[in-house]
């Protein structure tokens, strides 16, 4: 191993050409001058345009379809059933219908000649309302049951003996046994759920499933031990994903069994997989391609029920591409959901500040598999917990996986609990935090987590102005109100399985191959840079190929984990043809392979730099024989690791009389251990602001309680932040010694989780009372500073 | 009082009578006006500049000729009355860089230029632009020959998925043709009719100011 990391691993800091540089995206020039064709934009020969018909209810058995007119219609080249009589729906918007015609106003015309018969059911939307007088859940557990429980950490006795008492309503396969054992699950656990009875779930028509309470340490005996208890309301709705480019795809049958797909997608290696589940044919049969992607944030990761009825209305139109991207309206109602979180908390502590206990009651929902709860307390570990969450099934639309999946829900509620509990001790919260901090140690800490966040917090502090501009709650005078808020998080983020294909030609050209996406987050910037700076080129004198299942496989763009994987991938495969390259042209050198060093497009000899080659006459050295390297995570050595910190700090200025708050400005400090593209991440983290700032302020998809459907299905009333909205904003990447030798961790899930919680934070300490509720709209705040007067039904 | 929210520029409103000279036409205000009968007639027909005719030709409901001004170039194509320019600049003639998102005047990502104005190009009828100089993305530069605003989205790194970043583009260059040396507080109000979701506004705003710059020069 040793060897191993003496081979493969990082250049030290001195050693570094691109790496931790600010260097532009590679891709640039592209979009900024339209030229970047994403799947919308794809045009293939003979193109046909769908069009879908969607449930206008939110739950309803499908009575009759007649497509007979539509088929009729000129034009119409295909009709698909996707729904069709006896099949339920279990959300507005789901689809039932599609057409595909030779142009979008005939696909409009045929929808409209399509009619559907829906017998409506009754439904639930309400996530909102604190579920009351619910009984405990005593069936067998579920999958998702267990899987919170591990995530929840919740201890091996505990667990095991609710698996006792409920049994489990699944079977526990070989397969799974094996996720349990990679993620960490003691073997002791993975054997008791293996024996556990296995028992026919119960039917259960209440919409709320109230899962096992959970106990850490002695609560009862810290809230005794506690002087101050402060209790509060917290929660944000469901969001949606909002893409700009919507879910979508072209679909094409190159033969009676071969399938092209134009996708938009955040896991170009992993779709075919799921199309010949689908379509019932052979995974080698299905070709996908996208060469951007605008949007995904957690979104995009399957072919959707979309991708298998493009192909389906596609065979039906004998074989011809067919597009069907989503309209905004669907977009808005089907593609995208964060599950909401609201909690009813105590937080316990000592007049110095020190946190005894923690309770919550909490709720939420993921539509209609009800959804699990976040993890809460979030970061900081009170010693002495007792918490019980609710989950609600609803009709509101299913769940998909957000940005840091459930992390800033549970970083909001807690973050608030402790901001509340300092300013009831009338404590600066910084000052509490740091207090508390030996607490944000995780379980197995690797690297001095606690330490990180200390220093994280100081930085994020000097940058704000904390002490200067830090005052308690409600101080601030006249009727625009400042406030300072803050927040801490975290995420894994260990790279994901990737290969890299590498071929250096004797022309001198150098290629890779590989099947990953770039979500606009610099992922092609940063294995150019890896690999040039392995190299000694520049990232123009490599031709970089991704976004095609005919390349090498890596993994899907999720949780953090793609820089982890193809970074080091990158790393292995130019480290072995760089090998490969020494070992022939050494001689011509007079030298042995191993004093060889490529450096600024030379091959030179360490000691002696003026013995030289370019790069271009040491590839001429390969003869005919191309170099190929096949580089794979994981791998040789130790290239990258898991778990990031970061603080947040937010400054805002709240209009008593009119409720709008303002963004000053926000500060983020954020780890993710070696940078390799210093310029995308720090835009990455602007990003996660903004993005935030938007869930914070503006960002819930209204349902109606009466219709069951979304209130504001578009960009009009589904609103995102501005150009003018969003404040100044700093962003400071904790680099260098403690940092770099951890090798690169992912970045797009941590810096999205803290920004809620600190600009909600920022709020109470602004105008004196807390808004409980996200989004912090102007009528929230009014009626958060006049509780008893005016209308105020919606808190 | 350094806590108080900065008032905005008064001079950077827009003109309510004088639609052909008003400011960067990105607000939603001024998009209606220009766009005339495409969006919204019942709002706007007393200030509609370019639709309004006494007695307007009544076309289609069938494939009409239908032929534009873009990027210097005259394209003809045989369109029903009811495409947008949007979708014909995209369908018919493969221009993609302007992108369909929201398809009802809200996101700016479909920003062109018509006569030098910005508007979106999801709710201008295609008949409607036919008399209109029409300037898309790929008009302004490609790669290898950017305009100095494409050269200063990509030096800020204003942009990550980039699917609004050539209504952005667009939408600077009509703001800055009108406001050759802005303020921060103008551009907040310039391009503010445009929206992105991946979150690149701290580079749009250096960049908006560094094209300034470099205009300048």
């Amino acid at each position: 191993m040793a060897d191993d990391n003496t081979k493969y691993g990082w250049p030290a800091a001195d050693q570094r050409t691109l790496i931790g540089k600010r260097i532009s995206r590679v891709d640039g020039p592209e979009k900024v001058s339209g030229r970047a064709k994403y799947t919308y934009d794809v045009h293939r020969p003979g193109m046909l345009y769908g069009k879908v018909i969607r449930s206008p209810h939110a739950h309803a058995k499908v009575v009759s379809v007649d497509t007979s007119a539509a088929e009729k219609m000129p034009g119409v080249k295909g009709v698909y059933i996707i729904q069709d009589k006896g099949s339920e729906i279990h959300w507005a918007g789901d689809d039932v219908v599609v057409v595909a015609a030779i142009d979008e106003p005939t696909a409009a015309d045929a929808a409209r000649a399509i009619k559907v018969e829906y017998e409506p059911l009754p439904f639930f939307v309400d996530d909102f309302s604190e579920p009351k007088n619910v009984a405990e859940s005593t069936g067998p557990l579920t999958q998702r049951d267990v899987g919170q429980m591990i995530n929840d950490d919740v201890p091996d006795d505990q667990l095991l003996a609710t698996v006792q008492k409920r049994g489990l309503a699944f079977k526990v396969s070989p397969e799974l046994a094996k996720r349990l054992k990679d993620n960490e699950v003691s073997d002791e656990v993975i054997k008791a759920l293996q024996a556990a009875p296995v028992k026919e779930p119960q039917p259960n028509n209440s919409p709320y499933k109230k899962e096992t309470e959970q106990v850490k340490g002695d609560p009862d005996a810290g809230f005794k031990e506690a002087e101050v208890v402060s209790e509060g309301i917290y929660g944000c709705p469901v969001i949606t994903h909002c893409c700009l480019e919507s879910h979508g795809s072209i679909a094409e049958w190159t033969d009676n069994d071969h399938l092209f797909s134009h996708i938009s997608t955040q896991n170009v290696s992993g779709l075919a997989g799921q199309y010949a589940q689908a379509l019932k044919i052979p995974e080698s049969n299905v070709h996908v391609h996208q060469d951007h992607i605008g949007g995904g944030f957690g979104s995009k990761f399957g072919i959707d029920r979309w991708g298998a009825y493009t192909a389906q209305v596609s065979k039906k139109a004998g074989g011809k591409p067919v597009r069907v991207m989503l309209e905004r309206d669907a977009e808005l109602e089907v593609a995208g959901c964060r599950p909401s979180a609201f909690a009813k908390v105590k937080v316990g502590a000592k007049k110095d500040g020190t946190l005894t206990a923690w309770r919550s009651e909490s709720w939420g929902t993921g539509g209609p598999g009800g959804g699990g709860a976040p993890p809460m307390p979030y970061v900081v570990n009170i010693p002495n917990q007792r918490k019980q969450h609710t989950a609600i099934a609803t009709n509101i639309g299913p769940a998909r996986a957000w940005r840091a999946p459930n992390h800033p829900q549970g970083c909001l509620i807690t973050m608030s609990a402790i901001e509340d509990c300092a300013a009831r001790i009338g404590m600066d919260p910084l000052d509490l935090m740091l207090k508390n901090i030996a607490l944000t140690a995780p379980p197995e800490d690797t690297y001095h987590r606690a330490d990180t966040y200390r220093d994280e917090l100081m930085i994020a502090a000097d940058l704000i102005g904390w002490k200067k501009n830090w005052h308690p709650r409600g101080q601030s005078s006249g009727t625009t109100k400042r406030g300072l808020g803050l927040a801490i998080h975290t995420w894994g983020g260990r790279g994901h399985e990737s290969n890299c294909a590498l071929t250096i030609y004797p022309t001198g050209s150098v290629e890779i191959q590989m099947g990953t996406q770039d979500l606009g987050v610099g992922t092609r910037t940063a294995i150019l840079i890896v690999a040039g700076d392995t190299l000694g080129l520049q990232l123009n004198q490599i031709e970089l190929k991704i976004g095609d299942n005919q390349y090498p496989k890596s993994g899907g763009s999720g949780g953090s984990t793609t820089i982890g994987g193809v970074s080091s991938s990158t790393r292995r495969a130019a480290i072995d043809a760089r090998e490969q390259l020494f070992a022939k042209v050494a001689s011509a050198l007079n030298a042995k392979p191993e004093d060889l060093e490529a450096v600024g497009g030379s091959i030179r000899v360490k000691s002696a730099p003026s013995h030289s080659l370019s790069w271009k006459d040491a590839c001429a050295r390969l003869g005919t024989q191309p170099i190929q390297a096949l580089g794979k995570n994981p791998g040789p050595g130790d290239l990258i690791s898991s778990g990031v910190g970061g603080a947040v700090m937010a400054d805002v200025s709240v209009d008593t009389e009119t409720g709008v708050v303002k963004m000053n400005k926000m500060v983020c400090v954020q780890d993710c251990g070696l940078v390799v593209s210093l310029k995308t991440a720090e835009s990455q983290v602007y990003g996660a602001m903004i993005m935030s700032i938007a869930t914070t302020l503006y960002e819930e998809k209204i349902m109606d309680k009466n219709l069951g459907t979304m209130l504001n299905p578009n960009m009009d009333f589904y609103r995102l932040a501005g150009i003018g909205d969003v404040g100044e904003l700093v962003v400071h990447m904790m680099t260098g010694k403690g940092y770099d030798e951890r090798g690169p961790i992912g970045l797009g899930e941590p810096p999205t989780v803290g920004p809620m919680a600190a600009i909600g934070n920022a709020v109470a300490n602004a105008i004196g009372v807390r808004v409980p509720f996200l989004p912090i709209t102007p009528d929230r705040v009014v009626n958060a500073l006049n509780p008893k007067g005016g209308n105020n039904a919606t808190v | 009082m350094d806590d108080l929210p900065e008032k905005p520029d008064k001079s950077d409103k827009p003109e309510k009578s004088k639609p052909s000279s008003s400011s960067a036409g990105v607000s939603r205000r001024d998009f209606l006006k220009i766009s005339g009968v495409s969006a919204a007639v019942p709002l706007v027909s007393h200030v509609s500049a370019l639709a309004l005719e006494d007695n307007p030709k009544v076309q289609g409901p069938g494939k009409v000729p239908v032929s534009l001004n873009v990027n210097g170039k005259k394209l003809n194509a045989q369109l029903e009355p009811r495409v947008t320019l949007l979708d014909a600049l995209r369908d018919q003639f493969e221009l993609t860089g302007a992108k369909r998102v929201c398809d009802r005047g809200t996101c700016g990502a479909c920003t062109v230029l018509m006569d030098g104005k910005a508007v979106y190009a999801c709710s201008v009828l295609a008949i409607d632009a036919q008399s209109a100089q029409i300037t898309t993305v790929e008009g302004l530069g490609e790669p290898g020959h950017l305009h100095p605003i494409q050269q200063a989205f990509i030096d800020n790194d204003a942009q990550q998925c980039g699917f609004c970043t050539p209504g952005f583009v667009v939408a600077t260059k009509a703001f800055l043709d009108q406001h050759p040396n802005p303020t921060p507080e103008q551009i907040k109000h310039g391009l503010g009719g445009n929206f992105c979701r991946c979150g690149t506004y701290a580079g749009m705003r250096a960049a908006v100011m560094q094209a300034a710059k470099t205009k300048g020069a």
